[in-house]
């Protein structure tokens, strides 16, 4: 009787639900939910920020309050974090710094602002407790195997810490046994984030050590300048027998890179991308390729706009107007920059509505056509 | 003859259009949080009316508490319908990148499914707007609306057919968009249209679903008053609906276009056909929001995808540029052009002069042809065409 009561109980809430959606069709109950409270929302994920702090001057951690929906996470991965800029809604993506243990509700992102950045820029300046934003699942392959290695050694650079630092709490929130450094890259003392968590894990735990290097200062720290195998050598001579997670800026990414290249064991190492690739922009010859993912097509970039190059690949997108009136050819553009035929406007944002009548590919574009 | 190639030489069409382009980068470029805080709170009212509507019935046995049930969930069903529902789905609010804002999976609450108006809607009304043939709102399939189309005794009619439309005008949608006309034919299959009509079922149902069965239903023994409001509210939002709708293209006036006419059209030329073919309502505040800002068809039909409220904010120079160039800019208020409508329905159920006499004298072809221009410039005074 007493395991029927749940069960029983869940039926009931099911039920309520569906009467629920059934009324409040066409919109569904999380439009009249939001109105509420945001975070009452049920099929998708909010967060509130309940803490802003700023550990350096141009960074800012955001403690987050998630809503129902959430399942949890596996440290090392990220979410996408969607927040409203002057009416536009911009999405980013950024790996939460907390343990994948711990209040299955919080979430916590330390965020640099970076200076062309519209969306860090934005969170640096103006989050503020209660403020609400939007979250995706967690996604991204960039997380510790599920037996988790003997020897492990995490690198991180600046803000690319946040992965890492996840792995490490998690590590030791599970009481690892084998052995883990941790070291983390940044220009001088003033920039360490999370110097204090750090140091209190590598007290928690044996397992884990923590090393900082500065590479723009000469002392203070274990190692100093930009990176090169003799830091490892000193920090974690085993180096070449453990696992290796790496995040940071391209410069730090680049140098391990060859580094484990040269010592022949690149499948050692596994990294985070955080910066997206320069973008080639060039309106007067087409290059690269346009690939509709949907029909699994692609072709040569001829310049011009993207519905009809689609029909030349023999795909019939739904379209009206072809004038960029009536909005019936609107797809997900998911990757890749295109410019505004009737504007001019150059467009590169990831996951972006594109009228594929007016749009024009500048590079390689993919489509969810 | 002022048909519309020869309104304006080709040079004043294009330094038309580019005035009308520079309103609308302005605009464009000045689109921010102020649009999106506006639709959500437009919304958040429709819904707090909607709520309160549902509620309100559960006191349906007072009169004046049914009376108020009935005039929110009708105010809650307009607003969602003309103000949100329209706009978002002409992709007003697309810039902004909110999935609940979207044009393509957005949903409103009426009978016609989004997906299939978006099409007849969007594409086919506002592309090919009163082009005769083209532009199926003209009339809907079955109304006579225009003097070109060819009278038939069927149209005697009209004035009942145009009342049925009005009291069951979502229907009227819902069907509108199987598009009947073309399946008759032969344009389009009837096994071409199943996406259409499953689309058509599953809306019908919901809505039917809750308006009529669920919410009824939860009143208990208020059910048949619960009924009755959602009914009342449902003719409330018909009526409303047909009136601004019927007003936006259908007054004395207003143009309608032939295909060759719009042939190889310019940007500046199919700018110049959607103020022939428009109307525009004048009122206060409330009752622009109230008609989806519809009763700013003008300038809807130039801009349908900038956020609605702002067509106020550039109709005044819209009307200046029509004034520069001596282009009617038709306005009025509900009731002048409601009777100008009226009257429309009216005179054309009846067959033109001409016609009538060919059928009892027997006159030729030709003769008929040349009357029924004739009758139909005194039918309809916005054509200015003379026999030729």
């Amino acid at each position: 009787m007493t395991t029927l009561l749940p069960r029983r109980a869940t039926r009931a809430r099911e039920a309520a639900v569906s009467l629920a959606e059934r009324l409040l069709t066409p919109h569904g109950i999380d439009r009249y939910l939001e109105l509420v409270d945001p975070l009452l929302v049920r099929s998708e994920i909010r967060a509130r920020v309940t803490r802003v702090a700023h550990p350096t001057s141009d960074t800012v951690t955001l403690t987050l309050s998630l809503s129902r929906a959430w399942r949890g996470f596996s440290s090392g991965q990220y979410v996408r974090v969607s927040v409203d800029i002057d009416g536009v809604r911009r999405t980013r993506c950024y790996s939460p710094a907390n343990s994948q243990y711990g209040d299955p509700r919080t979430l916590e992102l330390t965020i640099k602002a970076d200076p062309d950045g519209l969306v860090s820029r934005h969170l640096h300046e103006h989050a503020h407790e209660g403020m609400v934003l939007g979250i995706s699942h967690p996604d991204g392959t960039f997380t510790l195997p599920e037996w988790r290695p003997d020897s492990l050694l995490l690198i991180s650079g600046g803000s690319g810490i946040t992965p890492v630092l996840s792995m490490l709490r998690t590590l030791r929130d599970e009481g690892y046994q084998g052995k883990a450094v941790f070291l983390h890259y940044a220009d001088t003392a003033a920039e360490v984030l999370y110097r204090d968590a750090l140091t209190e894990l590598a007290d928690d735990s044996d397992a884990i050590d923590v090393a900082f290097g500065y590479t723009a200062a000469e002392s203070g720290a274990d190692v100093h300048g930009l990176f090169t195998p003799e830091h490892l050598d000193a920090i974690a001579p085993w180096w070449r027998e453990a696992e290796t997670y790496l995040c940071g800026p391209p410069g730090l990414m680049d140098a391990v890179r060859a580094a484990y290249a040269d010592a022949g064991i690149s499948e050692h190492l596994h990294t985070e991308e955080f910066s997206p690739p320069a973008l080639e922009i060039d309106t007067t010859n087409a290059t690269g390729t346009v690939r509709f993912a949907h029909s699994g097509r692609e072709t040569a970039n001829s310049g011009d706009v993207l519905l009809e190059q689609a029909e030349q690949a023999g795909l019939r997108p739904e379209h009206g107007c072809r004038m960029g009136i009536c909005f019936s050819c609107t797809q997900v553009k998911t990757s890749g920059c295109v410019r505004n035929a009737l504007t001019g406007e150059l467009s590169a944002e990831e996951d972006e509505e594109i009228q594929l009548c007016i749009s024009v590919p500048v590079g390689d574009v993919d489509i969810n056509c | 003859m002022t048909g519309l190639q020869d309104r304006l030489t080709p040079e004043q069409v294009e330094e038309f259009g580019r005035e009308l382009d520079e309103i609308r980068q302005r605009i464009v470029a000045d689109l921010g949080k102020d649009d999106v805080d506006y639709i959500n709170r437009v919304i958040k009212t429709q819904r707090g009316l909607e709520v309160a509507g549902r509620g309100l019935m559960y006191l349906g046995f007072l009169p004046p508490f049914w009376l108020a049930a009935v005039a929110s969930l009708s105010a809650s069903k307009i607003l969602d319908n003309m103000e949100i529902g329209h706009n978002v789905m002409h992709g007003q609010y697309d810039w902004t990148r909110i999935p609940e804002l979207n044009s393509k999976t957005f949903e409103w609450d009426t009978a016609a499914p989004g997906d299939n108006w978006r099409h007849s809607h969007n594409y086919l009304h506002h592309t090919h707007t009163n082009v005769l043939d083209k532009d199926r709102d003209i009339g809907y399939g079955v109304l006579r609306m225009d003097p070109d189309q060819k009278w038939h005794p069927y149209y005697l009619g009209n004035p009942v057919y145009a009342t049925l439309l009005a009291l069951f005008f979502q229907w009227g949608v819902w069907f509108h968009d199987l598009e009947v006309d073309r399946i008759v034919k032969g344009e389009l299959s009837w096994a071409e249209t199943k996406e259409v009509r499953r689309k058509m079922r599953a809306k019908a149902t919901k809505q039917i679903g809750k308006d009529y069965v669920l919410f009824p239903l939860l009143t208990g023994p208020l059910a048949p008053l619960t009924f009755l409001g959602n009914a009342s509210a449902n003719l409330v939002r018909n009526l409303w609906a047909f009136s601004i709708i019927f007003c936006g293209h259908f007054p004395a006036d207003v143009e309608s276009f032939t295909e060759e006419e719009t042939e190889n059209e310019t940007r500046g030329q199919w700018y110049l056909r959607q103020i022939l073919g428009s109307a525009n309502i004048t009122g206060g505040k409330l009752f622009h929001i109230m008609s989806g800002n519809l009763s700013h068809q003008i300038e809807h039909h130039l801009f349908p995808d900038i956020p609605a409220r702002r067509y106020p904010q550039i109709a005044d120079e819209v009307r200046a540029i029509c004034e520069k160039y001596d282009l009617p800019y038709n306005t009025g208020p509900l009731h002048k052009q409601l009777a100008s409508v009226a009257k429309k329905i009216v005179t054309l159920a009846l067959p033109p002069k001409g016609a009538l006499r060919a059928l009892v004298g027997g006159h030729t072809d030709k003769s008929t042809e040349a009357r029924r221009v004739t009758v139909e410039t005194q039918q309809n005074g916005s054509r200015q065409e003379t026999a030729a």
